[in-house]
């Protein structure tokens, strides 16, 4: 018989029991799978796409503070030039300044040893113009140069005009301190006597009379009285030398200073 | 010679006979259960799965993306019905290349077994999505008269599906059963690898013809819930 009613219904029942089967242990199963994994994978690659937007942000993020670090280090290089530069003109400037000053200094030092050297140079010439006189004079001539120097400051005195008597007798006698004889070398008792009579009798003095000897700072002999002085001396001369030495040594100040500039 | 396997009887009650294609379709059945049962239990939801993991889930997936080219948009709703004829069907003539095997599809009753499991799929999908009215509406479009002819076309289409089924398998096993007096040597071979082509194709055009069927209808209702 080709078609049997039991064979159909059985096939039938067999085919539903199937579909229920197969929906229950294979198709729901897979397609859950296959969902779960779909999500998982979506699930990732958002995850990823978050990472990557994350990564994108970082990046920008450290782009920009490279560019500002950039920037700053820039700006902090123009200001550490501007400082350096500032700072070298201030370094400079002190240099220049403590240059300057110890240019002064020197020059200072250099016009104070010119002084002190003219003064020493002034003083040994004295010494030595005297002392050469003096012998020159003892030997050749047999004369004193003390006794002579007084003679002749004695000798001026007395050869004063009347004018110039009265205007020294003024000046002197209303002196309230004592008149001053200072000379280069000690004046004898003879001579002191001398110098003495000549001035009461010619200036009409009645002060006392101080005799004082300086041989380092007079060149001959002063009368100094109340802001007056008469001088039988050879300061002229000696002016004249320390001219000519102020000349000779500022040459050579000025040429020191060019080499030191 | 022997047409059917529901002639051979195991065990006969009355009405109630277990004959080869009932054995033969439990065989087949306690296989593909067992066998999903087997492989879907260690099921990983991970991107990296077992081969026979990714061979259901080509399997699956192929079936549903046919339901889907065919028409029908949900296509998880049709996958069970659908999927399980489809597989069935290849199992079943498959089989054939073993030289005991008598595919239960050589029945008429097996055949039409399915093809009414069809005719009756079809206005369960319906009308559970369209409704019963729109599903009864669609039998007089365009016109009232075209009743009798479109209930005539449900039950030729039906009795189609079963014939054509029936036909092929059991032709095919008819003609190795021939072949084999005949020239036991080479052509049984040729004969059995044909065979098991036309059992492939004629399962995919039994799935593919039953999902036009309800893809069909459901195009009708369709319409009717629109207007």
């Amino acid at each position: 018989m080709l078609f049997d009613w039991f064979t159909l219904i059985a096939q039938l029942v067999n085919f539903l029991v199937l579909v229920w089967l197969l929906k229950r242990y294979l198709y729901k199963p897979i397609l859950d799978a296959i969902d779960e994994r779909e999500n998982l994978i979506s699930s990732q690659l958002h995850a990823a796409e978050a990472t990557r937007t994350n990564a994108l942000k970082e990046l920008e993020n450290y782009q920009q503070k490279n560019t500002d670090f950039d920037q700053q280090r820039h700006d902090l290089l123009i200001g550490a030039i501007s400082e350096v530069n500032l700072e070298r003109q201030k370094l400079l400037e002190q240099t220049r300044k403590e240059v300057e000053a110890l240019r002064f200094h020197l020059q200072e030092s250099l016009r104070t040893e010119q002084l002190n050297m003219g003064s020493e140079i002034i003083r040994r010439t004295r010494t030595e113009v005297f002392a050469i006189v003096r012998k020159t004079l003892a030997d050749l001539a047999g004369v004193n140069l003390e006794d002579q120097m007084a003679g002749v400051f004695i000798s001026r005195i007395n050869g004063l005009k009347t004018d110039e008597k009265e205007f020294f007798y003024l000046a002197l006698n209303h002196s309230e301190k004592e008149i001053s004889i200072r000379s280069m070398f000690k004046l004898s008792m003879n001579q002191q006597d001398a110098i003495h009579t000549v001035l009461k009798n010619n200036l009409k003095i009645s002060a006392g009379i101080n005799f004082e000897t300086l041989p380092d700072t007079v060149s001959g002999i002063e009368l100094i009285a109340n802001g007056f002085k008469v001088s039988w001396t050879i300061d002229d001369y000696l002016a004249s030398l320390e001219t000519h030495l102020a000349k000779l040594l500022n040459q050579n100040t000025e040429t020191t200073s060019e080499n030191i500039t | 010679m022997r047409i059917s396997p529901d002639d051979v009887v195991f065990f006969e009650y009355g009405f109630v006979k277990l004959n080869l294609t009932i054995v033969t379709t439990w065989i087949l059945m306690a296989f593909m259960a067992i066998g999903s049962v087997l492989i879907t239990r260690k099921l990983k939801s991970r991107v990296k799965v077992t081969r026979w993991q990714s061979v259901l889930e080509m399997i699956v997936t192929g079936i549903k993306q046919q339901i889907e080219e065919v028409g029908l948009q949900k296509a998880e709703r049709y996958l069970a019905f659908l999927g399980t004829l489809f597989l069935f069907l290849l199992l079943s003539n498959l089989l054939t290349i073993l030289p005991i095997y008598e595919p239960p599809t050589s029945s008429l009753s097996t055949t039409a077994a399915l093809a009414i499991s069809v005719f009756f799929a079809v206005p369960f999908f319906n009308i559970s999505e369209h409704g019963i009215l729109n599903y009864l509406k669609s039998y007089v479009k365009p016109l009232p008269i075209m009743l009798p002819f479109h209930i005539i076309s449900e039950f030729s289409r039906t009795l189609a599906l079963a014939v054509r089924l029936f036909g092929n398998m059991m032709s095919g096993v008819m003609i190795i059963g021939i072949l084999l007096t005949i020239t036991p040597l080479i052509f049984p071979i040729v004969m059995t690898a044909f065979g098991l082509l036309t059992g492939s194709v004629q399962a995919y055009i039994f799935t593919i013809l039953a999902s036009v069927f309800i893809a069909a209808a459901a195009q009708e209702s369709g319409k009717e819930t629109e207007t």
